[in-house]
This record gives C-alpha cells, structure tokens and sequence, in this order.
C-alpha cells in the first residue's frame, strides 16, 4: 500500500486551521543555562507541525513545558482558549496533550494491553485481564497495529511498540495533541513508512502532531509547518509549501560565529598515517573507514546518535566490533580491551567524564597515575613519592587549578576535570588522543584553555580525534572533517572549504529519504 | 595551613565521621556496661572480649576488601568452619601431621575464594548470588567430606596441642590477638600501599572507568576475592585452636557478624569507601556488646536484637550522610 502523498493529507488538514495551542514568550531557566529565551510556538488543529534545531536549541525544553512535565516558566500558555499552566503530564494529558518520547516508556515484560491500560486496569482493587484485552483489541484494530493484546511487549519490534505507545496515548479519548520526539530515530525503512501513513491518519481525524525530528528529508514530506530553533531561541516558522531545506539548514546554522574558525590544514604533506581504520562495523556501525595522520586533528561531525561515540568506543576497545581492521602505525592491531589500545598508544576521553573518565571520589594524583601504576610501584608496593611528585609536574604545567594532588576529583570545576583527565594520558605517553565532545559542560573561558592545550599537543606531534556536536567547536580546531549520520560517513571535508550549511547537509543526509 | 583544616573537617563531616562515631560508641558501650555490668572492668573479661574478636576479626578484615569493591561475601562463615572441619578431617581421617593440617585449612579457604572470584570476576555473577551459592556449597560439601562427624582437634595437653599455644592462647596470655594485629597490619598494607588497594578502591567507586583506563578489573576482583579466601582461612584456624570440636554443618550467619562489623566501621556496601581500622572498631563494637550483656545476666537474644539496632543505626547514618552530599 502506498502513503497517502502530501497534498491528499493536506486538503484534509486545511479544513480547520483554527489554533488550538499557543505558546508565547516563553522563557525557561536552568542554573547557569538559559533553555528558552522568549521562545513561541502554536499548533493548528489538524496540522503536522515539525520542530527543529540542533541539540541543544531547545526543542526538548519547549515540548517539557508544553506537556507539563516542566512547570516553572515564564510565559503565557493557551490551550483550546484557555490560559493554561498543566502541573504535571497527567493534567496535560487529561487536557488533550499526550507525549511519544524517543526513549519508549513502557514496561518490557507487561503485556501490550497491560501496557496501554496502565494505570486504568480497572476501578476496583483486581484487575480483569479479559476486560482490558478486549478494550486493547478494538484499540488496536481501529489503528491497525499487527500485534496482539495479550503479547509482551519486549517480544515486539521497536517499530511497534511506539505503535503501541501512540496507541495508548490515542486511548485517552481527550487527546488532541500528540507530541511525538523524534519518533523515526530508531525505525527500519518500512517502519518509519507505517508511522507516516498513522500520522496521516490522525491528522484526517483533527488531531495535531508536534513532531520532532532531524531529519528533513521526512519533515518535507509530512509536515505542514515548520519551526526552526536554536540555541534557546525561536528563529522562524515556515509552511513547508513555500520552502526548501536549504532554507531550513541556514536557519538552523545561521549563528553569529564567536570563535574564528581555522584557516587552513596544519598538518605537514608529508605527515605519516599514524591510525587507519577500515570497514569498522558493528550494530550500530556500517563500513566506518578512515585515516588520522601525525599532528593533525580531525573533527568528527554529525548529530547525536550518528554513531561517532560508537566508532571510538570500538577503536578504544570499550566495545567489541564485529568486523574491520584498525592499523596502528603500519600493523594491524587486535584490540579486544582498553588495555590493547592503549598499549597502541590510544586514549579516549570521553564526553560523560564523570561517569567513563574520573573516578570522582579518588583524589586528583590518583586519578592521574590509575593507568600507570606499573611505572609508579616498585613490586607491587605503590611509590607514592613518584606517585605525587608527577602529578604534581602535570599540575603545573598543565595549570590545574586545585590545592594538591590530594583533592579529591569531583571538588574540581569540569574544565580541570577534563585536564586532569588529559594529564592521566599524558603520563602514560599516549599518542592517539580521542577527544569525546571535549568541551561539553565547560566553561567559556576553560574551555579556551582546552583548545590551546589540544593545539599545543597537535603541534608536539600528537594525534587526535575530536568528536564533537558543536559546529563552531569543529571549524574552529578541525585540520579535517569527517561526517557521520547513521553510522555511515557521509562525507569527508579539508577545513580550508567547509563550512557549517555544507556539514549540517551531510549530517541530515539520510539515506532512506532518497536524496 | 587552612587546606589542611579545611581537609580535617571534610574527613570529620565525610567519611571519617562514621569511624568517630564508632569510637563513641566504643566508649559509651564501655562505661555503660562497666557501671551496669558484673566484674565488667576486669582483665578477664578483656581477655574474653578479644577471644570472641578473633575469627569474627580475620573474617571482616577479608571481607573488608570485597565490599569495598563493591561485592558481598556469604560465603565467609561456612567457608571458615567448612575449612576448618576439612582440617580436622585430615588430622583425625588422614593421619596428617597438624602442620600440614593447618595447611589444609588454608588451602580449602583459598580454592572457595577462587571459586568465588571466577564466579563474580570472570562469569560476572552478582556478587550476593555467587556468595550465596558458594555458603550453600561449602556447607554441604565440606560436611559430606567429614561424613557429617564432628571433628576434634587436639587439646592443649598432648603433643600436637602446640598449635593452640600458637594460635589461640599460650599460659593465659591471648595469641589470638597478635595474630590478629600482626594481619591487620598486613593488611592494612595490602589496601593502603599496593596497587591491589588501589584498584580494590577504584572499582567500587567506578568499574567502568577503571576498565576505560586499561585496567583488567576482573582480574583483580579474583585477586580480592582471593585476598578474601586467605582471610577465611586464618579465620578457620583460630576458630579451630579456639574451640576444638568443629560441627558438621555450622558457620552459617558468622559472616552476618563480619559484614555487621564492617558496616559498624563505615564501609559503604555500595563500594568505594572504606577502611580496616573502622572494620576492626566494629568487631570490637560487636565483641564488647556480646559481653557486656553477659555481664549483665541478659539472655543471649538480647546481644541480637542491640547488634541489629546497632547495624541498623550506623547504615541510616550513611544513607543520611550521603542524601546531605548529594544535595551539596
């Protein structure tokens, strides 16, 4: 069967194009992070309206609010011409706004008809399997969902259990709103097909969708407007009509560059390979090949959940991968555990620091000497001596702001987390350096310094990976670019002819949608 | 100098308080039973304190380590009297001499603590089931080796009774005690100054990262557990110069004792935190209450409940503790 094509569903949809939900000057503080700057938003009855922006813009706070799970802003809120302010998701959705977060929230071995009704198993204190099942059945076959009532929901695919979930949330006979969080995320081809044709479907009965997503091939096709975030603030609405996605990528970009970015590649011509990686797959990996060379640094792009993190973590040895070769200077390299990686001369520092790359309740000298304490001890007795006299040696010239060797890691600000994480490698001679989102949680000043001190050691002759989701972060430290969306690159840029509208369009380029 | 007082106080207010308040308690429970107890404040009753810290003392302090990464041991009490009946076995069933029989002890002790390192280092096993496991294991097999006989060992006249002089007490004097000191600080040593003790530490604060800086950690959680099995078996030694006749099919709830008293003493079950010292002011904690209400003339159940309250009291300290570090 074929989807309904768009100007079908649309002649539907214009019918009515009262506004059901308004959102206006909405202003969300977090402490030491302003989410939302007077930020608006509305939805007309019957609309599929898309949201969109980098991580970070702000999407995610904006549907909080608006489905109550945040209820502390600034702001008027209407919903069906009333001023609202819901206290919680269950007066929001007993309003008429229900929620499909990406992470699906459903209990993995209840039943899918226990899984719908929960909460509303029945009104008495037992609960009648019969009852709800059958209620489930006829839920289902009105949307038509291939499962059964009375199947566990971790038998079904992910497919169809956010079927499921879309049902449960249509069981509420209030809803009008369904906010949908990047729903197609972790949908096979066919999949993400059948959630089209149902957002169809829901829109023919005068339900609105918010529907959030990244990717713009399937935001032209089933939208009718779109809103353009980012960094916190609304940037534009857009009827999907009257635009391309160039458009929408320069709104999505289009911020006033801070940092200048890097003008040329600074690696030598002659710089030899140092890491080469071929055809590295695993589950969430297709066919990642590429090259680092010595002293330069090359930026890994792309969106969350592209697969970068899962590429390094396979290089470092943190996750196993299926198939592929990694060359480490000229031989090939088995490596089965962070230890053989870095025995190759590979480090990796993660973007979750506190919970991969510190030990928080271990001191700072700790924390730096914990991979080399085969230097540091003498027949298994630790040299504390050693110990603390080198840490204290990457104290200074690392400039670490801290009292001693001795304070223990989580009293220290993220920026000098992170060096003490970057002086833990540089102890134990490292080479390869992979730095995970380096900067995520630091701030503006450290992270200057982090800069420099990555400069400074790609300058020594140090090689490193940086990942990261921040496009002026990657102009700004990147000698080359490598792309990734879905865990396959897209696309390979030299710094000196990248800019952010062309590593965004290789970030969105999602292969199902044709382009 | 305010680094250093400013460090003082945040070991007060942090982990250390745990252990302070272990000391008062320590010092109250002594002047509580020495006015209301009988013949309390006497050199004999010291002595009976420190006999019943022994086993219990070399138990905790095995223990010690494997909390501290995180892991639980149910298996220490039946591993100790389990080994220890195999010892006998070998004295009374074997013809060994008794040298060799304290061997036997070890080694059997050492193998359990190898079986349970495999399971929760290697096969990844929760810590609370293998343990559990390995309690039922050693209680059933090490009886079947005795043949469900109790085994005796010999007594302090005849010539093999040389090893209660050793061990447990020589004239009057308590044995047992130094061996416990002179392990203590063995141990002590062996968490404080190698790089077993460092990495026993580091993984119960955070096993992913240990692994993430290229430290094989299921390798030295079999080296703890190991570590632990050596301990059970000094237990199962003094436990057998202490009292002679093993029963088949006993130990079972002595490890309670153990885990009771590293708690008392501040280690965190959750891992990461935590010090033999407050271990040893725990067994202490426990030894002094079973005796001062012996001392006064209460039934045994009563020694129960007030260790219960007591172990009850010190994790709802550390819960509070670390509710209040969380908010901070």
């Amino acid at each position: 069967m074929i989807a309904p094509g768009r100007n079908e569903v649309k002649k539907l949809g214009e019918q009515a194009s009262e506004i059901i939900l308004n959102m206006q000057n909405i202003d969300k503080k977090f402490p030491g992070v302003h989410a939302l700057k007077q930020c608006k938003f509305s939805l007309k009855k019957g609309e599929v309206h898309a949201l969109i922006g980098e991580n970070g813009a702000g999407k995610s706070t904006l549907v909080k609010i608006m489905t109550g799970i945040y209820s502390e802003y600034d702001g008027e809120y209407t919903f069906c011409g009333k001023k609202v302010r819901f206290q919680n998701v269950k007066e929001a959705r007993q309003a008429g706004i229900s929620i499909v977060h990406q992470e699906l929230n459903m209990m993995n071995d209840l039943t899918v008809a226990q899984n719908i009704f929960i909460g509303r198993e029945s009104k008495g204190f037992f609960c009648n399997d019969k009852d709800i099942n059958a209620k489930a059945e006829k839920l289902i076959r009105d949307f038509d969902i291939q499962v059964r009532p009375d199947e566990l929901l971790k038998n079904l695919s992910v497919g169809k259990a956010q079927m499921v979930e879309i049902a449960r949330a249509m069981s509420f006979e209030s809803t009008k709103v369904l906010v949908l969080d990047e729903p197609t995320a972790a949908l096979s081809e066919g999949e993400a097909e059948d959630l089209f044709k149902k957002i169809a479907d829901l829109k023919a009965r005068g339900i609105s969708v918010v529907f959030i997503s990244h990717r713009l091939g399937e935001i032209m096709r089933i939208a009718d407007r779109v809103t353009v975030m980012r960094d916190g603030e609304y940037i534009d609405t857009l009827d999907i009509e009257n635009c391309t996605t160039d458009d929408i990528i320069r709104l999505m970009v289009g911020r006033e560059i801070l940092e200048e970015p890097k003008q040329k590649n600074n690696v030598k011509p002659n710089a030899p390979v140092v890491l080469e990686v071929k055809n590295l797959r695993s589950s969430k990996i297709k066919n990642v090949s590429f090259q680092l060379k010595k002293g330069e640094i090359l930026g890994f792009a792309g969106l969350v959940g592209a697969g970068r993190t899962e590429v390094m973590r396979l290089i470092c040895g943190a996750d196993r991968m299926e198939s592929g070769e990694i060359i480490v200077n000229g031989k090939i390299s088995k490596i089965k555990h962070p230890k053989d990686a870095i025995k190759n001369g590979i480090g990796y520092l993660s973007e979750d620091r506190k919970r991969y790359g510190l030990i928080l309740g271990l001191p700072v000298g700790q924390n730096m000497v914990l991979p080399s304490y085969d230097k540091m001890s003498d027949m298994g007795f630790v040299n504390e001596k050693k110990c603390s006299s080198e840490a204290g040696k990457f104290i200074d010239k690392l400039k670490i702001k801290t009292p001693g060797e001795k304070q223990l890691v989580k009293n220290l600000s993220g920026g000098n987390q992170q060096k003490v994480v970057i002086s833990k490698w540089l102890m134990k001679n490292i080479d390869i350096f992979i730095f995970d989102e380096p900067t995520r949680g630091i701030d503006v000043g450290a992270r200057a310094e982090i800069y420099n001190l990555m400069d400074e050691l790609a300058a020594a002759g140090k090689s490193i990976i940086m990942v990261s989701s921040d496009l002026t972060e990657i102009l700004r430290m990147s000698d080359r670019i490598i792309v990734m969306c879905e865990g396959k690159v897209t696309g390979e840029l030299d710094i000196s002819n990248a800019n952010q509208n062309d590593i965004m369009r290789l970030a969105t380029k999602h292969e199902k949608e044709g382009h | 100098m305010d680094g250093k007082i400013g460090s003082i106080k945040s070991y007060i207010t942090g982990p250390g308080l745990q252990k302070l308040i272990a000391v008062g308690a320590l010092i109250v429970l002594y002047i509580f039973f020495s006015i209301f107890g009988n013949h309390f404040l006497t050199g004999d009753t010291f002595v009976s304190i420190l006999d019943s810290s022994y086993y219990i003392g070399f138990l905790a302090i095995g223990v010690t380590f494997v909390i501290i990464t995180g892991g639980i041991d149910l298996s220490a009490g039946t591993v100790m009297v389990g080994s220890a009946l195999i010892g006998g076995v070998a004295y009374n069933v074997w013809k060994l001499p008794i040298a060799l029989c304290l061997v036997v002890i070890m080694v059997s002790a050492v193998l359990f603590g190898v079986f349970n390192g495999l399971l929760v280092g290697k096969l990844g096993l929760p810590p609370f089931i293998a343990t559990l496991g390995t309690q039922f294991i050693s209680l059933g097999y090490c009886s079947v080796i005795a043949k469900v006989q109790t085994q005796t060992y010999p007594s302090l006249t005849s010539p093999d009774g040389w090893f209660k002089q050793v061990f447990y007490k020589n004239h009057g004097f308590p044995m047992g005690a130094i061996w416990l000191i002179v392990f203590f600080i063995i141990a002590w040593i062996l968490l404080n100054k190698t790089i077993l003790g460092r990495y026993t530490y580091a993984i119960g604060s955070n096993e992913e990262a240990v692994e993430l800086s290229g430290i094989k950690s299921s390798n030295w959680k079999v080296a703890v557990y190991i570590v632990n099995g050596v301990f059970c078996g000094l237990a199962g030694i003094i436990y057998a110069a202490t009292y002679s006749s093993i029963t088949p099919q006993t130990g079972n709830g002595q490890e309670m004792y153990a885990i009771a008293a590293c708690v008392i003493g501040g280690t965190s079950l959750s891992g990461g935190i935590g010090s033999l010292s407050g271990t040893i002011l725990g067994v202490f904690v426990i030894s002094v209450l079973k005796t001062g209400l012996l001392s006064m003339g209460l039934p045994v159940q009563w020694q129960q409940v007030l260790i219960g309250v007591v172990v009850l009291l010190a994790v709802l300290m550390d819960v509070i503790r670390s509710k209040k570090a969380k908010k901070a």
